[in-house]
């Protein structure tokens, strides 16, 4: 056995502002397959949160069960994180965002753990607008137990032992948006320069953050037939428009040729710019990005990139109007304001 | 780009940093596999068949191969690659049995080699094989040429020389010791088809022109000349106060010569400033280690005589200053003059070739600097049946270029007798082979080693410095050499890439270490290194670029500081990479 990641690393390894190599984002090696898609989908969150110059011990990584939620040990190694029960990730999530608020959450499930045994989570999560990125590695088996359909399978895809999937998918994209998750965002990963700014939009979002990946399994669901396989994915991705992602304090200067730009901007002033590639389609309209959806699905298409994002709902804690302290920080003096203040209470109902 | 084209056997050869760097081209990371399996004979031999003295370079190579080793692109110091030659010698077998044994079955043809130094015995090992009769004259009492008259006993054992001397010697090699060839007209008379001239660059450099030089010439010494009578036994002491002046491997082996034969205190005294001396930086160590003070910036001025005894040396100080052009000068600081007491001086400035026996008649053509004119690839001068090598060829440089020349030599001199083109050389021996064992498994050991370079142990200075023959370096043990030897990253496995397997996972680009794969656009050369993950800023590096892949791009990957790990193989789901183990044999005249 000599699978063991070398200590050295380029020595021209460029820093961040906060003094960071891409070292020090890593998680262990990876023990998924070979080839699997999940691995680009970490190197791509480790991309994006040394870009950002996120503290790493700023971070919380959670995570059910399945291929997909054992990458969290496979990035952020410096990062907390938590490897919850099957389809149980938003609820820890949640709880873990309701004590803390001042950490980036990234939620990784699968689509098992989020179209099958954890739907019922995954609902309420966005209905509470948890401020959170949930990514969904989604590649249409469960390979885990050797590649069985899941939920996601497109009708009619055919598996590796040959047969056909009879049943209809969950659409994991129509779903969030129609359940009106803040932030949908599709994209494939094999496509990371796409995934990134995705990924580093959806951490500025403030609010719940939908990032369906589809995810190749390379051993159980890349063969022909598959519409989860690398090739399929290739030739039916219809990018809706091509994402820059702009920090608070600089601004990246793009010559496109072609195609008109819309700008987002978020809670805390990050803009995103959309060069869009589809006509009649709005990021900002719900009702546009439903239709841009189902049309792609209608001819075959996997759509892909930021599909449907809205700014102006405050996530849980403005919705419950929590403190601004984060409450884990709250101490004894001030969740004890003692008996004077209580008498102040008690007086105020006379 | 074009896909680089890996058919080319140099393309992978120059991915072995050290094998690329060595002048003879030995597969260095190849042996010292082998001393890490404990199979020091095989070991011995993958040398000896390329350098011919491995027990001897492992004592006292220059080591061009170490800088160039891909460990210092990655951390501080390169592998222990000299000292590990060593640990193969030290530890082989029945070497001799692996040896080709005479006799020969002669092919009638004869050949003259001049000089018994290592190019020499390199020409005779190649070509004693193949049936030549081969006739080696040396002035010297026995062959080894500077290896024997100028590399001190403590640095090299005489036996340690004996026995790769005669290794070569057992061929059915006829020697004429004591013999001067003072005429190559005399030589060419007689029936040779070849002569090979292995005459080293004999003249060691002078001061004639400093004053007080001649009043004091009892007491000054011409380095290499001293040190071959010590190595003769012609000279056993030297006065207690001893300068040397030079900042060269030779000045460093006339201090620590003249520490033992009874100089206490014994001063180098160089021009240039310390970190620009010529001496290889062990060499110098090695010196201070045994008490021996280094003067750098000292320019000699004049010797100084009284009573008619040498009282010492005047010397002015300078500093070295550059011009526009880079081209260093070392102009006087203004400081006052400084004396240095000594008893004896040794002069150890260079050496020069000196060819008084070569008529200048024969056809045989000289340049302005009195160098004979010789082909840089075949080693032929422009007499075409007369061959240079080693020092005599270009100039002075060491025993691996030397041993290197021979090779070469020895391929024109075997093509010559045959009647045959020397300029069509034939191709060196190559051969690529898949290592992969099973999942995770290769036929290598791939896992990096994060150790720290080993030191070589010495032998204690209260000892090593009574006896002139006692070898101060002692060289690993097994086990410091085991861990020394998996310090290799492996260059020499390759990582093979086949485009019509890949479907662009990127698994091999996000697993890699030191971020050398790079899936993107295609462009040009200089375009394409800026686009990589980590730019390729080493332009004596090259990249590897694929042809087109399914999506249109291209696979581009950074050979500068691969670690040859194997992660990228192992990630990749369809074996588009895979590691390959490379062997590369330069040309000789005979496969031994």
């Amino acid at each position: 056995m000599t699978y063991i990641k070398p200590i050295f690393r380029h020595p021209k390894l460029p820093k961040n502002k906060i003094g960071y190599t891409l070292k020090e984002y890593e998680g262990a090696i990876s023990n998924l397959c070979a080839g699997c898609g999940h691995d680009s989908i970490s190197t791509a969150i480790v991309q994006a949160c040394f870009d950002l110059s996120i503290e790493p011990h700023k971070v919380a990584k959670i995570s059910g069960i399945g291929c997909s939620s054992k990458t969290p040990a496979f990035f952020l190694g410096n990062s907390h994180g938590f490897n919850s029960v099957h389809g149980r990730m938003p609820s820890v999530a949640t709880g873990a965002n309701l004590a803390n608020k001042d950490l980036v959450y990234f939620g990784v499930s699968g689509d098992g753990d989020t179209a099958s045994i954890g739907m019922g989570q995954f609902v309420h999560a966005i209905r509470r607008n948890v401020n959170m990125v949930y990514l969904v590695m989604n590649n249409g088996c469960y390979g885990l137990t050797k590649g069985q359909d899941s939920a996601t399978a497109d009708q009619g895809s055919k598996s590796k032992a040959g047969s056909i999937n009879p049943f209809q998918p969950v659409d994991l994209a129509s779903l969030a948006v129609e359940l009106g998750a803040t932030f949908v965002a599709q994209s494939f990963s094999g496509d990371k320069g796409q995934l990134v700014p995705l990924i580093k939009a959806a951490i500025h979002h403030k609010g719940f953050a939908f990032i369906n990946v589809i995810s190749p399994c390379v051993t159980f669901n890349n063969n022909v037939g598959s519409t989860k396989s690398y090739d399929y994915v290739r030739e039916h991705m219809e990018m809706t428009s091509k994402l820059d992602f702009v920090p608070q304090e600089s601004e990246i200067k793009v010559d496109y040729e072609e195609g008109e730009i819309a700008q987002v901007t978020m809670h805390d002033g990050t803009r995103l710019q959309l060069h869009k590639l589809e006509n009649e389609w709005d990021p900002k309209d719900r009702l546009s990005a439903m239709n841009a959806i189902q049309r792609a699905r209608a001819k075959e298409e996997i759509i892909t990139g930021l599909l449907y994002v809205e700014t102006r709902f405050g996530d849980l804690h403005d919705i419950l109007g929590t403190s601004d302290i984060p409450l884990n920080k709250l101490t004894a003096k001030e969740l004890n304001p003692g008996g004077a203040a209580l008498v102040e209470i008690n007086n105020g109902f006379n | 780009m074009t896909p680089t084209d890996t058919q080319n056997p140099e393309y992978y050869h120059k991915v072995v940093d050290c094998q690329y760097a060595c002048p003879a081209h030995t597969p260095v990371p190849q042996y010292i596999r082998l001393i890490a399996a404990e199979k020091y004979t095989e070991a011995y031999m993958i040398n000896w068949e390329s350098n011919v003295f491995p027990g001897i370079l492992g004592r006292t190579c220059d080591r061009p191969c170490e800088p160039a080793c891909r460990r210092v692109r990655v951390e501080e110091e390169p592998v222990a690659i000299c000292r590990l030659k060593r640990v193969a010698a030290d530890n082989k077998g029945d070497v001799k049995q692996h040896m080709p044994k005479g006799p020969f079955i002669p092919n009638g043809k004869k050949i003259a080699l001049i000089g018994g130094g290592p190019a020499s015995l390199a020409v005779a090992r190649d070509l004693a094989p193949l049936g030549y009769e081969v006739h080696l004259f040396d002035e010297q009492i026995a062959g080894g040429g500077m290896m024997r008259s100028q590399i001190p006993a403590f640095r090299l054992p005489e036996e340690v020389l004996n026995e790769e001397v005669n290794y070569i010697l057992d061929l059915g090699i006829h020697t004429q010791f004591f013999t001067y060839i003072d005429s190559l007209k005399g030589v060419l008379e007689k029936d040779y088809d070849a002569v090979f001239v292995g005459t080293g660059a004999p003249r060691g450099r002078d001061l004639p022109k400093l004053p007080g030089r001649k009043a004091a010439d009892a007491f000054i010494h011409i380095g290499i000349e001293w040190l071959a009578s010590v190595a003769f036994e012609h000279i056993d002491k030297i006065g207690k106060k001893v300068i040397v002046l030079g900042g060269g491997n030779t000045a460093m082996d006339c201090c620590r010569t003249s520490r033992r034969l009874g100089g206490e205190e014994v001063k180098v005294v160089v021009r240039s400033p310390f970190s620009t001396m010529k001496a290889s930086p062990w060499e110098k160590e090695d010196a201070m280690h045994e008490d021996i003070q280094i003067f750098d910036n000292h320019v000699p001025l004049s010797f100084e005589m009284s009573d008619g005894k040498l009282t010492g040396m005047m010397f002015q100080k300078v500093k070295a200053v550059f011009d526009d052009k880079g081209k260093r000068q070392l102009v006087p600081t203004g400081e006052p003059d400084v004396f240095i007491a000594a008893d004896e001086v040794l002069i150890a400035i260079g050496q020069e070739n000196s060819f008084p026996w070569i008529e200048r008649d024969l056809g045989l053509e000289f340049d302005e600097w009195e160098m004979p004119v010789v082909d840089k690839v075949t080693f032929q001068s422009t007499v075409p049946n007369v061959f240079f090598g080693g020092d005599a060829a270009f100039g002075p440089e060491n025993v691996i270029t030397a041993v290197a020349h021979g090779h070469q030599a020895a391929v024109s001199m075997h093509l010559f007798c045959q009647g045959k083109d020397i300029k069509k050389r034939p191709d060196p021996y190559t051969n690529l082979f898949s290592t992969k064992m099973g999942i995770h498994e290769w036929s290598y050991d791939s896992e990096v080693a994060r150790d720290q370079r080993y030191l070589v142990p010495q032998a204690a200075k209260e000892i090593t410095l009574l006896d002139r023959k006692k070898e101060v370096e002692l060289g690993f043990d097994t086990p410091t050499g085991f861990k020394e030897a998996q310090r290799c990253l492996n260059c020499d496995v390759q990582t093979v890439f086949s485009e019509d397997r890949c479907i662009e996972c990127d698994a091999c680009m996000d697993i890699c270490p030191t971020s050398c794969i790079t899936f993107t656009d295609n462009a040009g050369e200089m375009d394409l290194r800026k686009n990589l993950l980590v730019p390729a800023e080493n332009l004596t590096q090259e990249i590897l670029v694929s042809d087109q892949l399914k999506t249109g791009r291209v696979m581009v990957k950074d050979e500068d500081v691969c670690l040859h790990c194997g992660l990228c193989a192992e990630r990749c789901p369809t074996s588009a990479w895979d590691m390959q183990q490379f062997f590369y044999s330069v040309t000789k005249a005979s496969s031994i």
